[in-house]
């Protein structure tokens, strides 16, 4: 009997979230995936997060049903059974007098955080778990923060839905939220200050306010924490100083409108954007979907259409891209049609893996230990 | 005031219980119960009645109401047919005898 090591085949988990359900699905080659589904019927699943740390497999969803209102439930079992609170995982202390409205992102910290998980949500606020998410703590420096009260609203709610914890840089984490801008804490979440500074707000009576932008995605580098992504209500941006400072690297693509970026997992420079016509005209630019990377920090973008249905006037939100963490990265993303698609070679090739779903909200994928 | 147990359940309502009706969409929250009978004494809120469940079926509860207590714009509760928000919301008063009717209202798309 041959005893020499061969290598297993990498299950890669996709789990997609929909205004009406949850679908889950795996593959070994990430082209064909095997589904369950829906999940959660008729709830909307605005936020997924799959951590894999310790070798196990949590999968956690925000749930929220137009009637009786939002939740977070996790699985240990890919789906099979679903755990609750039952005082439920994110609650707004009395004192707040808030109540939860929607959990927009669910972001497990680095692997050596472990039981560490962030939430963002609607109303403005973020929310750190230390119990792998099943339950969360108000974080209050950001709560409190002098400038709430200027905080808006976007057409989705007022949320804060990007929470990006440092890998690299214990202690630093960023958060986008709609409208407000970026805000960053080097102190573990205890304060935090707008850091907006290059970033435009047209909309404004002041383009160049210090808080206030519609910023609708942001990113970071894998071996930089310094540097970071951003895709804004028109503008595209990178930073390499923490988020001090911001420039332009929409040069290049067809419109600097999108809700959407994501970043390599493990090289630097790799990012993609899934472009906008405007903020008048949401669809693809002359309705052709496309998604573009760039492979040099935003000097040169390459536009990526193979295998992508033709023509498609839907956009892709905010968290309905993801990235996963294999080699070569695999993309997927879903569109307001019910679309989603996956690209084993960071977007050379698509493959449309489902159709005719929900308008897709979230997407989250990870190579996972079956 | 508490929440017997289903299988306590005679059929027949006692003198100082009132019935709630459970949506079918949340029974599996409450034991699979389609209703619900409390012995509420003299009288109590619509409010005091959903502590009491609430203690029992948190997630019921949450289902209902935030966690500043008010009803989910969506959940509509009637007494005897009447919607609360019509009366005194959810400190509208329920006698012994009657019926509380908790569905959720026509929404969505």
């Amino acid at each position: 009997m041959d005893d020499q090591p061969q290598d297993q085949p990498i299950t890669t988990l996709l789990a997609v979230g929909t205004k009406k359900g949850l679908w889950l699905g795996t593959s070994i080659d990430r082209s064909n995936f095997t589904f369950t589904g829906p999940h959660f019927l008729m709830q909307e699943i605005p936020s997924i997060g799959i951590d894999t740390r310790g070798g196990k497999t949590r999968i956690m969803v925000g749930l929220r049903s137009e009637h009786w209102g939002p939740t977070v439930a996790h699985s240990d079992d890919f789906g099979a059974t679903w755990q609750e609170p039952d005082h439920g995982a994110i609650t707004f202390p009395a004192d707040t007098a808030a109540a939860l409205e929607r959990v927009w992102q669910i972001q497990p910290d680095s692997a050596d955080q472990p039981g560490v998980v962030w939430a963002g949500c609607e109303p403005i606020s973020v929310w750190k778990s230390t119990d792998g998410g099943e339950h969360f703590e108000l974080n209050r420096g950001l709560w409190d923060h002098p400038h709430r009260p200027e905080w808006g609203a976007g057409f989705g709610g007022a949320a804060a839905h990007t929470v990006l914890p440092s890998a690299n840089d214990p202690g630093t984490i960023h958060v986008a939220m709609s409208t407000g801008g970026v805000y960053r804490s080097t102190d573990d979440g205890e304060t935090w200050e707008a850091r907006n500074k290059g970033i435009t707000a047209y909309f404004m009576p002041d383009p160049l306010p210090e808080f206030g932008q519609c910023v609708h995605k942001i990113a970071r580098d894998p071996n930089s924490s310094g540097t970071l992504y951003a895709q804004n209500h028109h503008g595209v941006y990178r930073t390499d100083d923490n988020a001090d400072t911001w420039n332009s690297i929409a040069d290049g693509l067809p419109t600097d409108f999108g809700f959407t970026i994501l970043t390599h997992p493990s090289r630097s420079g790799t990012a993609w954007v899934v472009p906008i016509k405007a903020d008048g005209e949401r669809i693809p630019p002359e309705g052709q979907m496309a998604v573009h990377r760039t492979d040099d920090g935003g000097a040169t973008w390459k536009r990526l259409a193979d295998g992508l249905m033709e023509p498609d006037y839907n956009v892709v939100l905010r968290d309905a891209a993801a990235v996963d963490n294999a080699e070569p990265a695999g993309i997927y993303f879903g569109t307001r049609g019910g679309s989603v698609y996956a690209s084993a070679n960071e977007g050379e090739h698509f493959v449309e893996v489902l159709t005719h779903l929900p308008d897709v909200l979230c997407v989250r994928a990870a190579a996972v230990e079956l | 005031m508490s929440v017997p147990p289903p299988s306590s359940f005679s059929g027949v309502v006692m003198a100082k219980e009132v019935t709630v009706l459970v949506p079918r969409l949340l029974q599996t929250m409450v034991g699979g119960s389609e209703e619900l009978r409390l012995d509420v004494g003299d009288g109590a809120s619509v409010a005091q009645l959903l502590d009491v469940i609430g203690a029992q079926f948190p997630k019921f509860n949450r289902r209902l109401r935030d966690e500043t207590g008010a009803l989910r714009r969506f959940v509509n509760i009637y007494v005897d047919g009447d919607d609360v928000r019509r009366l005194d919301g959810l400190a509208t008063q329920v006698a012994a005898g009657r019926e509380v009717m908790i569905i959720q209202s026509v929404a969505g798309g």
